[in-house]
């Protein structure tokens, strides 16, 4: 790699030697746009001849399609046409990781829950589209169903291990158990919960000269058009997709069902075709975080050291889909213990296919497992901070990897100082104001790091400038502009003069917004491509015309590191008040300190963060998605009813970091995206239990269970 | 969204003409209510009525103490109106503590009155529900009722109605004055919601078409020391899991005057005449509040997951009470 590559400060903040951009705070690039509607989204963008597509989403939650009346809705004004298991082009099996049942859209009869499309009616206006597919009669021979999720459930079996982390089976659990003086045995629940981010999934897609071109809201247009070339059995080469803005996604913007129609409907009917999702649709239909249940069961000595961590967990899937909530991935990690086992269990209902939501696995992971260290604490009567600082590892606990690079002793340390910690008093119930009982919990969490293979390439111009040409997504993250303050640098020029392309799978293959790896993936492409195009710039005397272009592609890079545990890690700290007479909780302040690599920009890496706790405390204490037993259909699929935090329940957060110096990738990056909602719920929920003296082990921590439990430890 | 004609009303008389001409009309107020359910296909009037512009938005006072609110009158006006706030504080607090600033802008006063029901079943037509589609069942009963009525409902619809401004205007024995093409007329706001019985379907007691013109207070002194408490899952723009709004005057340690309803209880706001019986003249203590809470809430039949309800509504309105005892006794 080049010289220009950057290298954090010891204080904390981060400069590189070259322009100094990378580390400053920059507003992003596409902010005016955005703020004035000049920025199109998906829906946004006007075509010739756009037919609009409206979908028909199934009403029960088993069973069979036995007739569709489309004739009638045929006949309707401005229908153009009517997609479904009948005429729709068959696909083949694809999906972003591995064959996916959720994208055979309209392939059979089959109706595996309720909020499946079924049908897509195709008019001229939204309006007409709308109408028909109001007025579209299915009818269904329905079966019994199941939507009803336990961990003891007899469709449960044991989920496939994650490629790159089996269970862990470290030592003899059971037998450290057993001598343990000190053991936690809890269960924890995290109910359904939806990602719903602003922008409503869209998708525009059009046949012009024998090639397919969309126009997409999605986290990763290569990786979309791959999949959708599979899918329609086309070469990839004729797909295009783009996505320049997109409203948000939290890992639900993958291929959506939008897509896949709007594909089959601009085939069938040789036309543009838009297909946008109302809000209640995008509930049904862009998958959910499922509900979970954990047993933690924690053993230590009589000082707090951890001699055993066993975690169990068990979380819902489709019937057409294996998606594997991965909870246990935080018991890899975190503490050092003797003994260390994990276990995961899928049970496949008739809901709809989950998917990664922000923080998969870690969110509700980290709310069992940090909540059951908190209850260690208070069995050992140790400070829980202390508790934390006592079980850390000095390497993997399972795999016995070296770290690339672990600061969370840093983050609990300067967290507890600035936070005011040493000042709290352990008992709980003790600090009264009024109606309210206050009180503070600490918890930690952790994200897995690193970067995935991308491509890149920079164009210096005869004037001066650079355009990066990179297949990233922006999200809302700022992304775009992280990765221009990453270029300039790199290239040692000031950020004014890169121009960015990026979100269209014309620009190569690139790793998707998630997983927290977008940045850190393109931006050590990104380095690689301007370190090429310096090269090639040395060689020449002018830039020509058509300019010089460097090129970089990180996949040897990647293939050749060696393994290592790569998280990045943060420790957050909350204070809650708790309303005696009505069980009502509220956050009045949080602190988060992370270690998460070099940081970009730390106006939006904090947003980020920031945001990532916005929606844990939005986890703890309101989400949840409520189903009726009876009809299989979810009751709240829209912002009235299902609650997430509104302004006046997210006080003042503030989010920090420390040094965190990764070498493993020469931009330093780790991802900021997820690990600000991991231990967020645990945090507040260690707090409540501070105020009230009671554990509350179901989120939400609802006003309700609050009142219902009671408050034994209020003096 | 199915299409729909759009008039302008001039003045009330025209508007009552133009709805009795249009079977299937809908009178039009900020349409914050009504053109949601319109797009979520609840609501499908064939005829929209504005009614913004018939100068009912004034809030007047009468010499006596009482208000006469106009039907238009937004929702942040008459949380503003220094009358309403000086004669009748819980009434503006309820006000303030519903929706969001943006939407109280728009809110109108009979909008909000008319206001539909929140049950999620209602809201999506995909599910069944006797109130939007009468026959075809109430799967909120045994299905998801963790914000539905513990008082007053039947098994054919067990809704709570969501306005919070409701509760207050319960609270002070509000009157409703509506206009028909057969003339004026007047309702006692603790009519204007029918018993649900097995008609959930029938929502007021207003003769057909009629417009609501304007909401009476009567003159209340004990009004003036009142509050208004909601409880919610989050802290803004939801909907209340309980409220109480009250009016307490006490004397010598006794109480010699008191107003108290319910909100998020029942198909209506729901006037707790039972504890009011029960405390007046009984001493102002937290012994007597939760006695007389005691009294209302023994015909609360809760739902298998609503029974936190009961619970909360005798520490609400103890609490409350207990709030206006101690700031009466400063
Ligand atoms: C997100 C959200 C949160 C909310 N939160 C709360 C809350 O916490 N508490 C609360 O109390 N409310 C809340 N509301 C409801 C809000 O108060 C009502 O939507 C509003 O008051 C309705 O007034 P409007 O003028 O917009 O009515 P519209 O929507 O215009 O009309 C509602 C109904 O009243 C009828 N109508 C209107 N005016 C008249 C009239 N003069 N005569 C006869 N019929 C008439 C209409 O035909 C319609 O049936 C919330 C609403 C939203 C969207
Ligand atoms: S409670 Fe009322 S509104 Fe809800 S489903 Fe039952 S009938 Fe419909």
């Amino acid at each position: 790699m080049t010289d220009t590559t950057a290298r954090p400060r010891t204080d904390g903040g981060v400069v590189a030697p070259a322009g100094g951009a990378v580390g400053t705070a920059r507003t992003r690039l596409e902010g005016r746009d955005k703020v004035t509607g000049a920025a199109r989204y998906a829906a946004d963008v006007p075509f010739d001849g756009l037919a609009h597509g409206w979908l028909v989403l199934s009403t029960v939650a088993r069973g069979r399609i036995t007739s569709m009346d489309t004739a009638a809705v045929l006949g309707m004004p401005g229908v153009l046409g009517v997609v479904h298991h009948g005429n729709a082009p068959r696909l083949h099996p694809a999906g972003l990781f591995g064959p996916d049942g959720q994208l055979q859209l309209l392939q059979d009869d089959r109706v595996p829950h309720v909020g499946r499309p079924v049908a897509l009616v195709v008019a001229r206006t939204p309006q007409q589209a709308r109408a028909g597919a109001a007025a579209l009669t299915v009818t269904y021979a329905q079966e019994p169903h199941d939507t009803v999720f336990r961990a003891g459930h007899p469709a449960g079996r044991p989920a496939p291990a994650a490629p790159a982390r089996p269970d862990a089976d470290l030592g003899d659990v059971e037998a450290e158990i057993a001598a343990a003086p000190v053991v936690v045995d809890q269960r924890y629940t995290t109910p359904e919960e939806h990602h719903s981010a602003m922008e409503p999934h869209a998708s525009m897609a059009r046949w012009e000269d024998g090639r397919l071109e969309v126009v997409d809201s999605n986290q990763g247009s290569f990786m979309v058009a791959r999949v959708l070339a599979t899918l329609f059995g086309l070469d990839q080469e004729i797909v295009r997709v783009r996505a320049e803005h997109v409203g948000g996604g939290f890992g639900s913007k993958g291929v959506g069902p939008q897509l896949v129609l709007a594909v089959m409907a601009a085939t069938l009917l040789r036309r543009p075709v838009r297909v946008a999702l109302t809000r209640r649709q995008v509930f049904s239909t862009t998958g959910l975080r499922p509900a979970t249940e954990q047993r933690l069961r924690l053993a230590s000595d009589s000082t707090g050291r951890l001699r055993a961590i066993d975690h169990a967990t068990a979380a819902f899937t489709s019937t057409i889909q294996e998606y594997v909530e991965r909870n246990t991935e935080a018991s890899n990690v975190m503490y050092a213990a003797d003994a260390i086992r994990t276990r995961t269990t899928v049970v496949p209902l008739d809901l709809p296919t989950p998917g990664w939501m922000r923080g998969p696995g870690a969110a509700a992971g980290s709310f069992a497992l940090e909540s059951a260290m908190d209850e260690l604490a208070q069995a050992v009567g140790v400070d829980p901070v202390e508790l934390r600082l006592r079980n850390e590892p000095s390497a993997g606990p399972v795999s016995g990897l070296p770290f690339s690079s672990r600061n969370l002793a840093a983050c609990l340390r300067e967290g507890a100082r600035r936070f005011g910690w040493a000042d709290r008093d352990p008992r709980p119930g003790t600090r009264r104001e009024g109606r309210w009982l206050l009180g503070t919990g600490v918890a930690c969490g952790s994200y897995g790091a690193g970067a995935l293979p991308s491509t890149a390439a920079i164009t210096a111009r005869a004037d001066g400038s650079y355009t990066v040409s990179v297949g990233a997504a922006d999200i809302g993250t700022g992304a775009r502009t992280a990765l221009a303050l990453v270029a300039a640098d790199a290239l040692g020029v000031p950020p004014e003069s890169v121009r960015m392309r990026i979100a269209d799978s014309r620009l190569g293959a690139a790793w998707f917004a998630g997983g927290s790896k977008g940045t850190a993936s393109w931006s050590w492409a990104v380095t690689a491509a301007a370190a090429d195009l310096r090269e090639r710039l040395a060689s020449v005397d002018r830039v020509p015309p058509d300019g010089v272009t460097g090129r970089g592609d990180t996949t040897d890079a990647i293939g050749a590191l060696g393994k290592q545990e790569r998280q990045s890690y943060g420790a957050q700290f909350a204070e809650v008040a708790v309303d005696t007479g009505t069980g009502e909780v509220r956050v009045r302040r949080m602190l988060g300190m992370f270690a998460a690599g070099r940081i970009v920009n730390p106006l939006t890496a904090r947003s980020q963060l920031v945001g990532g706790m916005t929606m844990g405390l939005s986890m703890a204490l309101h989400e949840e998605g409520a189903r009726d037993e009876a009809l299989g259909a979810l009751v709240n699929s829209d912002f009235a009813g299902y609650h997430i935090s509104a302004h006046a329940d997210v006080p003042d957060i503030e989010a920090d970091w420390v040094e965190d110096v990764d070498d493993s990738n020469p931009s330093g990056i780790k991802g900021v995206g997820e690990v600000g909602i991991a231990g967020t719920a645990a945090a507040i929920a260690n707090a409540v239990w501070h105020a009230t003296g009671v554990r509350h082990r179901a989120l939400p921590v609802r006003l309700d269970r609050v009142l219902e439990s009671g408050f034994p430890a209020a003096r | 969204m199915r299409e729909f004609a759009y008039q302008r009303a001039g003045d009330v008389a025209g508007a009552v003409a133009a709805f009795a001409a249009a079977p299937g009309a809908r009178y039009l107020g900020g349409g914050t209510n009504l053109v949601d359910l319109m797009k979520s296909g609840v609501e499908s009037p064939e005829r929209l009525i504005d009614v913004r512009g018939l100068g009912l938005d004034a809030v007047e006072e009468d010499a006596d103490g009482g208000l006469r609110i106009g039907a238009t009158v937004t929702n942040s006006d008459l949380a503003a109106h220094p009358g309403v706030r000086r004669r009748y504080p819980a009434l503006a607090q309820a006000v303030l503590a519903g929706a969001s600033g943006q939407l109280r802008n728009a809110a109108t006063v009979g909008g909000n009155l008319l206001q539909r029901v929140r049950c999620g079943y209602f809201t999506d037509v995909t599910l069944p529900c006797n109130r939007r589609v009468p026959g075809s069942g109430c799967p909120a009963v045994d299905g998801e009722h963790h914000n539905h009525a513990v008082l007053g409902w039947s098994e054919h619809c067990v809704a709570v109605h969501p306005s919070d401004l409701g509760v207050a205007l319960a609270a002070f024995d509000a009157v409703v004055s509506y206009e028909t093409g057969a003339g004026p007329g007047e309702l006692a706001y603790a009519a204007l919601y029918p018993p649900v019985g097995d008609t959930p379907h029938r929502e007021t007691s207003l003769p057909p078409g009629a417009l609501i013109t304007a909401v009476s207070l009567p003159a209340a002194p004990v009004a003036a020391r009142s509050r208004y408490r909601k409880v919610r899952e989050r802290a803004s723009y939801a909907f209340a899991t309980a409220s109480v709004a009250a009016a307490l005057e006490v004397r010598d340690g006794v109480v010699h005057d008191v107003r108290l309803a319910f909100g998020a209880v029942a198909s209506r706001p729901w006037r707790a005449h039972a504890a009011e019986r029960a405390l007046t003249g009984a001493p102002a203590t937290a012994r007597a509040f939760g006695a007389a809470a005691d009294a209302e809430l023994a015909a609360a039949r809760p739902l298998p997951h609503n029974g936190y309800k009961v619970p909360l509504l005798r520490n609400l309105m103890v609490s409350v009470l207990t709030e206006l005892a101690e700031e009466a006794a400063r």
